[in-house]
């Protein structure tokens, strides 16, 4: 059941600087791939690739060398563009910059109308996208008059119209309060477990990360770590020398071990952590 | 402060000026000018007067909303109509100084003032009773016949969608940079205009930027909802012609023989030409 949908194979990406003349690399050999119905964070500070390698997943961007292949088709395939960017959804930071109409319903209804979807069938999608970010009570109103959260669920429903199989978040919560991030979450990870939807998001919030299936960790355009948040997290003193933060439970723990404790380090959350200090006083009693 | 400046000047309701198709709303307009500029004696624009106050009626915008379309082009009418008052040739009435007031003169001022109210009072109808959308989906496919000579009318058309859109976005950023710049000593309010004018400077800059960098987001996003013009595009909202436009075309065509035919019986007012 867990095929391969995407499938990115040493991908190397650089762009060219006019002014210096010199080519910049930001991906260098990356190779990753993408189970279908999985939920993979993609982590990395600023400036580590991480958006780059994300724009090449819907062929926004095409390798400098190296294949990017969704659902078998190879995204430097010109004449597949549309395929690939229907069937990868792409989610950006800014909600405001994503929005096409100044009614919700007709910003949802941009990309089924671009496909030349039947209007019988875009009004179906429309319906069926906002009710699964819940937003269903909204689409009449303008997207100015909405809350960052809010906005940006409009921005998923309108990517979910197109039926995407991938959907894919740049930074999805980076300009959100931290009630509009919770919305979010709670959004992406409904989707994921509900409908199956594969997701891929790239971030750098930590707390984010850790709800994912698996983690991958880029640093100066290559992956330095990979594997389940168990697993990844616990290095604390690999994370922080990529720039990194790792959920504060986690730390906690880590820095108990440290001075000689003997606690699991694949904790990720207080509620775990405390439980973990609690069983560990009862032993040593 | 920005933030309560309304889109447009739409007046949301649901009568039966409201519900007529934009396309042919539009086209009856259109055709309601032509009436204007056609008729050629009083008689016809009482009829008109009438007409126009019942649409005003029936569409139950308040009548206040619909005189202040004229308020910025009042200068202008009353500048045509002393003009055409003193500088038409005909039958003298009285003259002061320089100034001569013929039997025409008065006649055609008259009616130049009358023409100027009615294409204004019609207009703003138009775009009170029709929200911007409506109005952008009707103009696009009006004009799309003429796509074939190279009207790019579905581009025209998506670039007014788009202005609407971000309107608002980009008052709620000026009134961010205006704050911020203000936080920094900026003073926009005393000098001169001269003076007042370079402190825009500050305001207009950021705020050019950051809308380069959000048509540059904007354009990706799109791209990535797999836009491509508007070839083989499908529209969520059908513009359907009903029962209401039938009637709505019915009424304009009344009028215009009504219009017409007092012209071909009564003749010209004086001083009509």
């Amino acid at each position: 059941m867990h095929t391969d949908i995407i499938t990115i194979s040493q991908l190397c990406f650089q762009y060219h600087n006019e002014e210096t003349g010199l080519d910049i690399p930001v991906l260098q050999g990356i190779d990753l791939t993408v189970k279908k119905g999985e939920f993979l964070a993609v982590l990395g500070h600023n400036g580590s690739g991480k958006s780059t390698l994300a724009k090449h997943l819907n062929a926004i961007l095409t390798p400098t060398s190296g294949k990017v292949l969704v659902e078998g088709i190879d995204t430097a395939d010109e004449k597949r563009l549309y395929d690939i960017r229907q069937r990868v959804g792409m989610v950006f930071q800014n909600p405001d910059n994503q929005m096409v109409a100044n009614i919700v319903e007709e910003d949802v209804a941009f990309a089924p109308e671009n496909l030349g979807v039947p209007r019988d069938e875009i009004r179906k999608r429309v319906d069926a996208a906002l009710e699964s970010v819940g937003m269903t009570k909204f689409k009449q109103h303008a997207p100015h008059m909405l809350s960052g959260g809010q906005k940006q669920r409009i921005a998923i429903a309108g990517v979910l119209a197109m039926q995407p199989d991938i959907l894919v978040l740049d930074e999805p919560t980076a300009m959100l309060d931290p009630s509009g991030r919770k919305e979010i979450m709670q959004a992406i990870k409904r989707l994921n477990r509900e409908q199956g939807m594969t997701v891929v998001l790239i971030t750098h919030y930590m707390d984010e990360a850790v709800q994912a299936d698996r983690v991958v960790v880029i640093d100066h355009g290559t992956i330095r770590m990979e594997g389940t948040p168990q697993a990844v997290f616990p290095k604390v003193k690999e994370l922080k020398g990529l720039g990194l933060d790792t959920p504060q439970a986690t730390e906690l723990i880590y820095l108990l071990n440290q001075k000689g404790a003997n606690l699991n380090p694949e904790i990720l959350d207080s509620e775990t952590c405390v439980a973990e200090l609690l069983r560990n006083i009862e032993i040593n009693r | 402060m920005l933030k309560d400046i309304t889109l447009g000047q739409y007046f949301p309701g649901n009568t039966v000026v409201h519900r007529l198709d934009p396309r042919a709303k539009i086209l009856l307009v259109l055709a309601y000018i032509v009436f204007v500029f056609s008729i050629k004696n009083f008689v016809g624009y009482a009829l008109l007067a009438a007409f126009t106050l019942a649409c005003i009626f029936i569409s139950q915008v308040p009548i206040r909303f619909v005189l202040k379309g004229l308020k910025p082009i009042v200068v202008f009418i009353v500048i045509t109509g002393l003009f055409n008052l003193f500088l038409t040739d005909g039958e003298p009435i009285f003259t002061w100084w320089i100034f001569t007031v013929t039997k025409e003169g008065v006649g055609f001022a008259a009616f130049m003032i009358l023409r100027l109210f009615f294409l204004i009072l019609g207009t703003s109808l138009l775009t009170l009773t029709t929200s911007p959308i409506a109005l952008t989906d009707g103009l696009e496919q009006l004009l799309s016949p003429f796509k074939k000579i190279g009207l790019p009318a579905h581009e025209l058309a998506m670039m007014m969608t788009i202005a609407l859109r971000f309107i608002p976005t980009l008052m709620e950023e000026t009134d961010k940079i205006i704050k911020a710049q203000s936080a920094r000593g900026a003073d926009f309010e005393s000098g001169n205009i001269l003076r007042r004018a370079k402190a825009m400077v500050p305001i207009l800059i950021p705020l050019f930027i950051s809308a380069f960098r959000r048509a540059d987001e904007l354009a990706t996003a799109m791209e990535c909802r797999c836009y491509r013009g508007g070839e083989n595009r499908t529209r969520l909202r059908e513009l359907k012609l009903g029962k209401v436009d039938l009637g709505g075309v019915l009424a304009f065509l009344l009028l215009g023989i009504a219009v017409f035919g007092l012209n071909f019986w009564l003749g010209p007012s004086v001083g009509v030409r």
